[in-house]
């Protein structure tokens, strides 16, 4: 079976958040490329990555359970860890980088 | 249908493959050095994305596994990086 005999039901949902989805990193990560301080960067490129990947997650979550016709939820293990980790990451990060801009300059 | 939802697909790709230019851009340029690590962890994210999208276009579910590993190890660099920017050193005593 391939997506291409999925119900309307699940490929309507799974479109829209697809479209959302790549939407939502393509602006995350030109945040990252084009805002000037280091912490506005630090805010796109987390917000535009965390929302985006939930979308792609929901979306893969719904397309294979549709195709194998029971629950798989697999995808909820990468979404927690990286719900879990993404903001220990910024957190470190801007530590360091406070840190950094407080040390004399060499 | 069908064929909206492959458009809607190839149109994920296509973004994360710009959102993986603009931070490989952004690391190459990045003034200091937490942009770079910042950069680097936006990419692999990207990369885990694009797999997963891989996944869903051949209905394979081995790309889970795959990114499941990327997110891991790629939480483990960042960590160390961010780490070492932090402190000067990643494993102290």
């Amino acid at each position: 079976m391939t997506t291409n005999e999925l119900p309307l039901a699940v490929l309507l949902p799974a479109t829209l958040l697809l479209i959302l989805g790549g939407l939502l990193t393509l602006i995350g990560s030109l945040g990252l490329l084009r805002l000037a301080p280091f912490y506005a960067r630090m805010h796109g490129a987390s917000m535009g990555n965390t929302l985006g990947m939930g979308c792609v997650l929901i979306v893969s979550m719904l397309i294979s359970s549709a195709l194998a016709h029971r629950p798989i939820v697999h995808e909820i293990l990468i979404s927690a860890f990286l719900v879990m980790t993404s903001p220990m990451t910024a957190m470190l990060l801007m530590r360091a980088s406070v840190l950094r801009s407080k040390a004399p300059v060499r | 249908m069908s064929a909206l939802f492959e458009f809607a697909v190839t149109f994920a790709q296509f973004c994360f493959a710009l959102a993986m230019t603009f931070a490989t851009i952004r690391l190459l340029r990045g003034p200091t050095a937490q942009d770079r690590v910042l950069a680097l962890d936006t990419l692999y994210v990207n990369g885990m994305l694009m797999l997963l999208m891989l996944g869903i276009r051949t209905s394979t579910t081995v790309y889970t596994d795959i990114a499941l590993l990327i997110a891991l190890f790629g939480f483990v660099g960042s960590v160390a990086l961010a780490k070492f920017l932090l402190r000067g050193e990643v494993i102290e005593p």
